[in-house]
């Protein structure tokens, strides 16, 4: 991790150090623009580019229509042609709406033309259950954009993350989905000031233990550290990985940990038939198969779209209790 | 612009069909002031986007629809299914997460339908609905039977590609299709000249081959008449129209908050409060001789009561169970 070039170091909470990552990426980099729909006037509707109207001036934070096929098609061909979009995408479930500049043309477009295209855009979207949304509005879809081949996506947990892999983003040459979530826009911690990045494809270890390795996506980090202490109480130490990158994915650091834990348990909050959990659990039994002393396991949303009642929605979601359960049950404890 | 051809005789509407649409609107209007307080009592959870403002638009058009034709909807949908005939107990349930709602709390406010009605669902996706309904009217078509689909979206939703595409195809196919546009001037906080380079939404009719019509979706009697024409011109099978009703909603985007708002002046939330259209229709149904100020009274008095009896239904409506979570995703019935 590179260091940050300022010792300035402050608590913010996860909503501004989304703004202050879009800040520094639109200072440094002149051709750099936000597009999307009410971030320049309104901020966005989550309040993450509130005041970069001002700043910037509205030839570089623009109001779109609500027109998502041309929105990303805005990204698609700008970036193509030298700009360096950062295209914010409301919610990570409208995606459907415009899954063909991202599949079709986006990911694609450098391989299709022999390497002659270069598509440097950002796209920024917002994915999670937890606030009642509804099947529409909650939705974990990672595993969709992680299939095609040409695209880079991840999803920071914390503060520090957003704020370092949205600069990252900016940078790479590749078309990046930085997959954030709504449940974790309060969420406060210590960022530096300026300008750092935080490599994509890294995982992070956030916790070191030896009885099994916990692999967890974006929010799903912090129930696996909700989960460590329930877990040592029936005698288990656990690792937790924070992935932070679904594509590419560190299997090094995953695989590295489980020689020393023998035991994998992954988390996401999509659903778990199709989920990446699948794919690590696949890549964990090619390539650490000898050190495995139990099955991996798997910790993912049932096999539903989000419902919109609290009480379903409650236990939709996993969470630390449906670790434990899991571990009890394949361990049988 | 279409030729007028008269729905009525040529008197107008009876007093029946003048009283039905006071009614709707009325039962609207307290619908939606309820859910809002509710939400703020935190007994809604998730989003609330409410219809007030635009009463006269949904009562305006599902006075000619009957239980056998389709509308699809929006994510501001609960005035759409109040209009189509839904009750209260269930929409409330729904709204509070509870087994009795109309979607077992599955939906909720963006989701709330009534396939009985005809309601094809309230939708989260903006510009979701136009397709739908247009499938609807092709499945009337193929089916041969003289229902009609109409599908309600935004001025912001008309810049989505789905309602170009439905449009098209429904113009191409003619289709027993209606397509109102509820322009209210802005999608979310963005103005609409803000999101789009024409004026009426209207215009874009001719580009689909289809009648364009703007009308004043305010004056329940003007939306009443402008759809007249249309649905019946859908239902004699010669094609779908484009009305376009200009009208405001009263609160915010989301939410309950109406005033103080900083994309808008509240000069023009008065503009538009001065034009509301269950006042103005209550002083011409006076005027006409139609309802007397305690027949209006009454109506309003009725609908509170209906209110406080779906709240309490709700209130006291069990949440669903764990177990019913992995019901309805699939149809399980041999
Ligand atoms: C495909 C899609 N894009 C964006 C949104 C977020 N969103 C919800 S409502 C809305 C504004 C819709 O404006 P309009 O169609 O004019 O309807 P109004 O809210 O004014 O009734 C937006 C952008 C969404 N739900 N779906
Ligand atoms: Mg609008």
């Amino acid at each position: 991790m590179s260091e940050a070039e300022s010792n300035t170091v402050r608590e913010l909470p996860y909503v501004m150090a989304i703004n202050e990552g879009i800040r520094e990426v639109l200072r440094e980099q002149k051709n750099a623009f936000i597009a999307g729909e009410d971030v320049a006037i309104a901020g966005s509707v989550y309040g993450y580019c509130a005041g970069l109207l001002d700043e910037f001036g509205e030839e570089r934070v623009i109001d779109t229509p609500i027109s998502e096929k041309g929105i990303m098609g805005l990204g698609v061909g700008a970036s193509a042609t030298g700009c360096r979009p950062i295209i914010d995408l409301m919610f990570m479930d409208f995606v459907g709406e415009c899954m063909d500049e991202i599949a079709n043309q986006m990911a694609k477009m450098r391989f299709m033309f022999g390497g002659k295209a270069t598509l440097p855009v950002t796209v920024l979207t917002m994915g999670g259950a937890g606030g009642s949304l509804a099947a529409q509005h909650s939705q974990s879809l990672e595993a969709w954009l992680a299939h095609l081949p040409g695209m880079k996506v991840v999803m920071p947990s914390d503060s520090y993350d957003a704020k370092g892999m949205i600069i990252s983003a900016t940078r790479d040459n590749n078309p990046v989905f930085v997959v954030l979530n709504k449940a974790s826009l309060a969420m406060s911690m210590e960022v530096p000031e300026g300008s750092y990045e935080v490599p994509l494809g890294e995982a992070c270890v956030r916790r070191q233990g030896k009885d099994l390795t916990i692999v967890a996506f974006g929010r799903m980090v912090h129930e696996a550290m909700a989960s460590v202490d329930r877990l040592k109480e029936i005698g288990i130490d656990a690792e937790v990985i924070d992935a932070r990158s679904v594509q590419p994915f560190d299997t090094e650091t995953v695989v590295n940990s489980i020689r020393k834990t023998h035991r994998a348990l992954v988390i996401h909050e999509a659903v778990k038939f199709g989920g990446i959990g699948g794919e690590i659990a696949a890549q964990i039994q090619e390539e650490a198969f000898d050190y495995l002393d139990a099955p991996v396991m798997r910790v993912a949303a049932p096999f539903s779209p989000v419902p919109f009642s609290p009480a379903l929605e409650q236990i939709y979601i996993p969470n630390a209790d449906s670790i434990l359960t899991k571990v009890k049950e394949t361990l049988a404890m | 612009m279409v030729a007028k051809k008269k729905t009525e005789n040529s008197n107008g509407p009876s007093q029946k069909i003048l009283q039905e649409l006071h009614r709707k609107m009325v039962r609207i209007r307290k619908f939606e002031e309820s859910a809002g307080k509710m939400m703020e009592d935190g007994k809604i959870p998730g989003a609330l986007h409410l219809y007030v403002g635009q009463e006269a638009v949904a009562s305006g058009v599902m006075q000619h629809l009957s239980n056998e034709d389709w509308i699809t909807s929006t994510h501001r949908g609960h005035g759409h299914l109040v209009a189509k005939g839904g009750e209260f107990k269930p929409m409330f349930a729904e709204l509070f997460g509870r087994s009795t709602g109309y979607c077992r709390g599955k939906g909720g406010s963006m989701h709330i339908s009534n396939m009985d009605l005809g309601m094809l669902g309230a939708n989260g996706i903006v510009g979701g609905g136009p397709p739908i309904a247009m499938g609807a009217a092709f499945s009337n078509k193929f089916k041969k039977n003289k229902n009609v689909s109409v599908a309600f979206f935004g001025d912001g939703a008309s810049n989505e590609g789905s309602v170009h595409e439905a449009a098209n195809m429904a113009a191409l196919y003619q289709l027993p299709c209606v397509f109102v546009c509820e322009n209210n001037g802005y999608g979310e906080y963005t103005p609409q000249a803000r999101h789009q380079a024409i004026v009426d939404v209207a215009d874009r009719a001719a580009g689909y081959g289809m009648p364009g019509v703007v009308c004043d979706g305010m004056d329940v009697m003007a939306v009443y008449e402008a759809a007249g024409e249309a649905i019946e011109r859908a239902r004699n099978g010669e094609g779908p129209t484009l009305l376009e009703c200009k009208t405001y909603r009263y609160y915010d985007h989301v939410g309950v908050r109406g005033m103080g708002l900083n994309y808008r002046s509240d000069e023009e939330v008065e503009e538009w409060k001065n034009k509301d259209a269950i006042e103005a229709f209550e002083k011409r149904l006076l005027q006409l001789g139609v309802m007397t100020k305690k027949k209006i009274e009454k109506v309003h008095s009725s609908v509170n009561q209906d209110i406080e009896e779906a709240i309490a239904f709700a209130n006291d409506s069990p949440y669903p169970l764990p177990e019913e979570l992995l019901d309805n995703v699939y149809n399980e019935e041999a």
